[in-house]
């Protein structure tokens, strides 16, 4: 009986969990117009991929795709480098503001990220970066989230392989990308899901610095898109899957390296 | 390690290319955007400096005196305050079902929850735009049967901010699930055995056991979500503008709209360190009750 119960609960919120995207697919299957009927169908009556076939010939499509995908690679590949010098420099050597520093940096983890927005977006202009990839790619090169998750990955590293690489006269580089960078792969790979999705996903900081159409992340131009054909539902459905599937793919092939992210990054937050 | 310190020329080659770029892009600005929340910076300043002035505390000011500013801080406390606490009570109670001896499949049901995390806000704010719709929405289609009426989810003031609660409870309890079900697995399986030995039956076993071990998780999640939650920005945008009659109208909406929308650029660096004081308040708040609670 109990277990009966707990099975039904179980089921009935996978079932909720899942529901809107069974909608949002169905619904991008369909004619103009098909979407919009009482009752809603989730099975559509022909399928047909016109609304996907619009998307990519009349509504540039692509372009946004590739902008999403250079900015999603761009900050991963360097954030990637940048935060596991600094989280291995953290975990392993020692200089004398370190401790501090260290809370420094996890303590103003605190301050929202919007304080920071006008006056980063008024830097970039001075510096002609608006509308260029550079404007997300490189604020993003570098989090404190980043340096954390990897730091507390590797102290785990054994003191004697770096020792014993140092008596055979090993330089520091050579330590980082011989030892250091192969040891951490796990955490690297967790923290690249992370960057990438993160980065995907990001809407407000696209929406600030990409003024010009043709610099839209997926985001942005579904956003964009949604005001100017609000009622064309299959179409935004279409849109919808588009924007949602890489990052799907991406967590899907990787999702274990993901799970213990999340169960990394709440220890001792 | 040996006791002796690094190497200076090796630890700043590690540590400089990211402290620059965080120092740049993040502690340079947060002090930079508290400079410019004194001074009245706009659209003329933006094409020449010589126009901003220090106007003092007048930001802080208008800021108070505006009633925008006042429904917006209204509807970002509704949603913290009962989205909040609906989301961490939903991740847990999910977790405590996966967590159960009696469900198989577990992997599966975990990741069929957690779907929604990784997805596209923007494209689910999209996609639930269209279950709320009054007439063709899934969700008015599904109450018909309990014998509700339409309700116009996102037209409707008092409907529009629970809608988004409800999208954003849909959207986000998967992810502190997994911290949730990472906590229930830490707590050693000889208290339960002790407490069905004394005849504790499982709500006991939940209150005097489960939740005891899983304060601290459970206050690191208060904590990220609220955090989080206070930032509300893509729903009302993608999905209501705000409205209806600014019933969605959230600060970060309000802050964006000032700032890039009519480049009130000092203005609206205003509301975002009111934002940061309120968050700030909120935490130290949440770790002072723990903290009582504890003693």
């Amino acid at each position: 009986m109990k277990k009966a119960i707990i099975y039904s609960i179980v089921v009935i919120i996978a079932i909720l969990s899942i529901l809107p995207f069974v909608f949002m697919v169905s619904a991008s299957l369909m004619k103009d117009g098909a979407a919009s009927v009482y009752p809603p169908r989730l099975i559509p009556d022909g399928v047909t991929f016109e609304q996907y076939k619009s998307l990519f010939t009349r509504l540039n499509l692509s372009r946004y795709l590739l902008n999403s995908l250079i900015i999603s690679v761009g900050v991963t590949f360097f954030s990637l480098f940048l935060n596991s010098m600094a989280g291995y420099a953290f975990a392993k050597h020692r200089f004398s503001a370190k401790k501090s520093l260290f809370k420094l940096l996890l303590s103003s983890m605190i301050i929202p990220g919007q304080v920071t927005m006008l006056p980063v977006f008024l830097m970039l202009k001075n510096m002609g970066m608006i509308n260029t990839y550079f404007a997300i790619i490189i604020p993003g090169m570098a989090s404190i989230f980043g340096i954390f998750l990897i730091r507390q990955f590797a102290y785990s590293i054994p003191d004697s392989l770096i020792e014993a690489a140092k008596i055979d006269g090993a330089s520091e580089a050579k330590i980082y990308t011989s030892i250091i960078l192969p040891l951490c792969k796990p955490i690297l790979v967790t923290l690249g899901i992370f960057t990438f999705m993160g980065t995907w996903n990001d809407f407000l900081w696209p929406l600030i610095v990409m003024t010009d159409s043709s610099m839209y992340t997926m985001p942005v131009a579904l956003a964009n898109l949604m005001g100017e054909h609000t009622l064309d539902t299959e179409l935004m459905m279409a849109g919808s899957v588009v924007t949602i599937l890489p990052v799907l793919i991406v967590f899907l092939a990787l999702q274990k390296y993901y799970i213990k992210g999340i169960m990394m990054g709440s220890v001792k937050g | 390690m040996s006791n002796t310190k690094s190497n200076a020329a090796a630890v700043f080659f590690f540590v400089g290319p990211s402290l620059a770029v965080i120092f740049v892009f993040f502690f340079l600005p947060v002090i930079a955007a508290f400079l410019m929340s004194f001074t009245d910076f706009d659209i003329y300043s933006l094409g020449n400096l010589s126009y901003m002035r220090f106007v003092g505390l007048k930001n802080y000011q208008k800021l108070f005196e505006n009633p925008l500013f006042w429904t917006s801080l209204k509807n970002t406390l509704y949603f913290v305050v009962i989205g909040g606490p609906l989301s961490v009570a939903v991740s847990l109670s999910a977790a405590l079902l996966l967590n159960s001896k009696l469900v198989k499949l577990k992997g599966l049901f975990r990741l069929t929850y957690f779907l929604p995390v990784v997805t596209t806000l923007v494209a689910v704010a999209i996609v639930w735009r269209f279950i709320y719709h009054p007439r063709f929405g899934l969700l008015n289609y599904m109450l018909s049967f309990i014998g509700v009426n339409p309700i116009d989810w996102l037209g409707d003031t008092r409907f529009s901010m629970p809608a988004i609660i409800l999208m954003a409870v849909w959207k986000n309890f998967g992810y502190n699930m997994i911290i949730f079900i990472a906590g229930l697995q830490n707590i050693p399986e000889y208290l339960y055995e002790a407490a069905v030995m004394e005849g504790a039956n499982d709500w006991k076993q939940f209150r005097y056991i489960t939740l005891p071990m899983l304060a601290p998780t459970t206050l690191f999640i208060s904590i990220i979500t609220m955090i989080g939650y206070f930032q509300l920005f893509a729903e009302p945008y993608v999905m209501t503008q705000g409205g209806p009659l600014n019933s969605t109208m959230s600060i970060v909406l309000y802050m964006y709209q000032e700032g890039f929308r009519w480049w009130n650029m000092g203005y609206s660096t205003a509301i975002a360190f009111a934002l940061f004081l309120i968050i700030f308040v909120v935490t130290m708040i949440q770790f002072r009750i723990q903290k009582e609670t504890e003693e």
